[in-house]
């Protein structure tokens, strides 16, 4: 009886608690040109709300909402940023990862392109950190077996 | 007092030098393989704060520049500023760190599916009978 | 064997506890950690690349090759654990 109105409270505050730190976690992304924070502590706090549910829950529950295939996809989808941002001022003309010369097809002087493409940066290093540190703790939460789905 | 000026200028490395020597104690002196995992795990600690006690400057800020919304800031002095590469260079060594936290705790459970224990002196015993056979 | 480990931790201990004598100080200024490259990177960050968290601008712009590298190490280590544990049936 107790033990099940407990579940029960932690259950609905972890399901209220979860869109709020992903929120917070986009935007300590967004802003880490102006505050402390950035790609590696954004994807953090995101990989953090996807653990939080599965303390609460089952894992067999969180994988209906992020699936294994989706998270391998973003794994690999941060990287493909990245180095696309740097072959991208490379076609352009300047050396690789040099983001002055963004300015060409961006409406921003050279200060600002260069701005901007931090920003762009930074969203591919929090997407890969973020899928890296969830892929890690599912396998190792379960043992490899995260097919059958019971993790206690 | 010319002790005390020498004390307040270096104490803050022999603070992680001690737990620099709490984590290596623990990496060479304990049999146990969890243990030793998270006795490098203390000593990486200690060593990304040694790094970043180098780079505070007195009477110096946090390295984001003040007053920067809008579109002119004001004359930016080296000297109020702290000095920003130690910071950039331990994001990497944390980001280091949990890598190899997270393979090394995979081989830990490989380890214990194959001779299930994690002693060390246990698993030593049973590599001997293995070769000796 | 601990007594051995004990003794090691305390010659390691005193070697480094002399190689802190030579050191600069805490907080001082004119250290040669913050005087080389350092300088230039707080003082042109903010007109160069419009960011005033020069952290990040020297993370992501100046040093953006260590960062790419930074990134691959993370997504090997991902790959690893998966390997070491996915079992085929």
């Amino acid at each position: 009886m107790i033990r099940d109105f407990e579940g029960v409270i932690i259950k609905t505050v972890c399901r209220l608690i979860t869109p709020v730190i992903q929120l917070y976690g986009l935007y300590v992304i967004a802003h880490g040109h102006y505050s402390p924070g950035g790609g590696f502590q954004g994807g953090c706090i995101l990989a953090a709300s996807f653990i939080l549910m599965v303390l609460a829950y089952d894992i067999k529950e969180v994988k209906k909402r992020m699936s294994e295939k989706i998270n391998t996809i973003f794994c690999s989808l941060g990287v493909i940023i990245y180095a696309g941002i740097g072959l991208l001022c490379l076609i352009l003309g300047a050396n690789f990862l040099d983001y002055s010369i963004l300015h060409k097809i961006l409406p921003a002087d050279p200060a600002h392109s260069r701005s901007l493409g931090i920003l762009g940066v930074e969203i591919g290093v929090g997407f890969t950190v973020m899928a890296v540190l969830v892929s890690i703790f599912l396998n190792i939460a379960s043992g490899g077996e995260h097919e059958e789905g019971e993790e206690r | 007092m010319e002790i005390m000026d020498f004390i307040i200028s270096k104490y803050n490395y022999w603070m992680y030098i001690i737990i620099m020597m709490i984590g290596f104690y623990a990496m060479i002196a304990k049999t146990n393989l969890a243990k030793k995992v998270v006795g490098m795990n203390i000593f990486q600690t200690a060593i990304i704060l040694f790094f970043i006690s180098t780079a505070s400057k007195k009477g110096a800020t946090i390295p984001i520049i003040q007053h920067g919304h809008g579109e002119a800031a004001d004359i930016i002095h080296a000297a109020q500023y702290m000095n920003p590469l130690p910071h950039v260079l331990m994001l990497t060594a944390i980001v280091v760190m949990v890598s190899t936290f997270g393979v090394a705790i995979a081989l830990l459970i490989m380890i214990y599916r194959k001779y299930n224990t994690l002693e060390e002196d246990e698993i030593l015993e049973i590599l001997k009978i293995e070769n000796g056979r | 064997m601990r007594f051995l480990a004990f003794i090691a931790v305390l010659l390691t201990t005193a070697m480094l506890a002399y190689a802190t004598l030579d050191m600069p100080g805490w907080g001082d200024p004119s250290s040669p950690a913050s005087t080389h490259v350092s300088p230039v990177y707080i003082q042109e960050a903010y007109e160069k690349t419009a960011t005033p968290n020069i952290v990040t601008a020297v993370l992501a712009d100046y040093r953006s090759h260590d960062t790419l590298g930074e990134t691959v190490v993370i997504f090997t280590a991902g790959v690893a654990c998966m390997m070491l544990l996915r079992r085929r049936k």
